[in-house]
């Protein structure tokens, strides 16, 4: 309650940096596809591609059903994406750092995926 | 009232509602837990010939491979995602290998098909395979179902011919007459009337026995499964090494792990495996992990590169001759047994619901039950005679 008075008080947007009063270092760029895209240190991938606006970055292997975070905690295995050519990484859990390529996955996420 | 209660849903006790169901017995399932709640759901689905030297268990094996076939073929292989797709059984030394053809060779007299694959047609059958291997046998009648699925298959096609399932009931006693024959059994939610009791309890079939008064030494012998990451068909038949067979035959409590890799229907490589007896201890431990990934490793290298997500862990019901109690229990009229088939339980499981169904009809047994007899442990001493196919 108190923050959200000062905040309305000071007229400033609440987000989550603000309400934790986090002072992060400079962001960085991550590739995504064939964009480029800001995360922040700290950010997991999963972060970096919500700040993003990205909210499904893999199709299932069976149906082609879309898929992004659902636990968000390592658990679930559904938030799978290919980082730096590896396929099947957590986005949730995978710290982004500077120049990281992630890759939409499709299937298993291996070349010649037969599945 | 009832012909026949079945204490347990797992894959025998599925097969036992199955067959006596479609023999036209009334049957009634119960489980304290869930359909395939306990080394059912445990296990990786193996239908294996391949490891099982000639005797009781191989015959056991051969009968239930050809059910499985026809079960899959009548209606829902798709579902139970049956795959007759063969085992590959490799030999890492020329000793091994040796070894391993005399066994084949033995196999052979008694009706399983084994073709000798040389080191240099290794690579045609499974590509990924480690270079070096001294050579292999292919067994062609060496398939796999998705366990759990099998057993709530068959399941549900014995309700569909009338039989009944309680899970979450609790097994308390085997109710008995003054004569000592079994008529039910209590259990927490009241009492099931039946003129028999199938023990299909797996690994908690000693304390089922023990309910009506008598005694079957079944023993859990832990293992553990690692499972990676969906992939393309990367491994297609089962493969393991040679001295599996001898891990599986041996008496010994201590560790013992051999590779055993294998793909699945739905994509995630399923990597064994390991044995143990240290009760029921379900924690994880990573020492058997590491050594299953890296004798994994040493067969398909291609897995170096791969994820584990998870791992699973599982009791085998374990008798001290490595056969399976099936059949009527002279000690307590009425009551049959059929339990105890440690790591080959989903195998064994039609041939097994089928000889069940047969005891009960009081008709022929399409095999001699004696190997199975579930009063063995008490009369005979250990290291009894087994006669050969």
């Amino acid at each position: 309650m108190l923050i959200r008075r000062r905040d309305r008080q000071a007229g400033l947007p609440r987000t989550p940096r603000r309400l934790v009063d986090a002072r992060p270092e400079p962001a960085f760029a991550l590739h995504v596809d064939d964009q480029e895209i800001e995360a922040l240190p700290g950010h997991t991938i999963a972060a970096a591609l919500w700040r993003a606006g990205i909210v499904s970055w893999r199709r299932t292997r069976g149906s082609a059903e879309p898929r992004g975070v659902f636990c968000a905690i390592g658990v679930c295995f559904d938030c799978l994406v290919t980082v730096n050519g590896r396929p099947n990484q957590r986005a949730c859990l995978v710290l982004a750092r500077p120049g990281d390529v992630v890759a939409t996955q499709a299937g298993t996420g291996y070349e010649g995926d037969d599945a | 009232m009832c012909d026949v209660v079945v204490v347990g849903g797992g894959m025998v006790g599925a097969a036992c509602a199955f067959y006596a169901a479609r023999a036209g017995l009334d049957v009634v399932v119960v489980d304290r837990g869930p359909v395939a709640g306990g080394t059912t759901g445990a296990g990786e689905g193996n239908i294996l010939v391949s490891d099982k030297p000639p005797g009781p268990e191989l015959d056991l094996a051969l009968l239930s491979g050809r059910l499985w076939r026809e079960v899959a073929a009548e209606s829902f292989g798709r579902a139970i995602e049956y795959e007759p797709k063969g085992g590959l059984v490799v030999a890492r030394s020329p000793r091994d290998l040796d070894a391993l053809r005399a066994l084949a060779d033995e196999q052979r007299q008694c009706g399983v098909h084994a073709t000798d694959v040389p080191a240099d047609a290794l690579g045609s059958l499974e590509p990924h395979l480690a270079r070096g291997l001294a050579g292999g046998v292919f067994y062609p009648q060496d398939a796999q179902v998705q366990p759990a699925l099998a057993a709530a298959h068959l399941i549900r096609a014995a309700r569909a011919l009338g039989a009944r399932l309680r899970t979450g009931e609790v097994v308390t006693d085997v109710l008995r007459s003054s004569d000592g024959a079994v008529r039910g059994v209590k259990t927490s939610r009241g009492e099931l009337h039946a003129a028999s009791v199938v023990n299909a309890a797996g690994v908690w079939g000693g304390e089922m026995a023990a309910l009506a008064g008598v005694a079957l030494p079944v023993l859990p012998r832990r293992g553990f499964i690692l499972v990676t990451e969906p992939l393309p068909r990367l491994i297609r038949h089962k493969v393991y090494a040679a001295d599996y067979v001898a891990n599986v035959a041996s008496g010994s409590a201590a560790l013992q792990t051999s590779p055993v890799v294998e793909g699945t229907a739905s994509g995630p490589v399923l990597i064994g495996a390991s044995r143990e007896l240290v009760g029921f201890d379900r924690s994880v431990s990573l020492a058997v992990l590491r050594r299953l990934a890296a004798q994994a490793i040493g067969l398909f290298p291609a897995l170096s590169h791969v994820n584990a997500m998870r791992a699973y862990v599982g009791f085998r019901p374990y008798l001290p001759d490595h056969l399976p109690a099936i059949g009527a229990d002279p000690r307590v009229p009425g009551l049959v047994h059929a339990c105890g088939h440690e790591g080959a339980g989903i195998g064994l499981a039609p041939a097994t619901g089928r000889l069940v169904a047969q005891v009960l009809l009081g008709s022929a047994t399409d095999l001699d039950l004696t190997p199975y007899r579930p009063d063995r442990f008490a009369a005979a001493p250990a290291g009894a005679e087994v006669e050969t196919c």
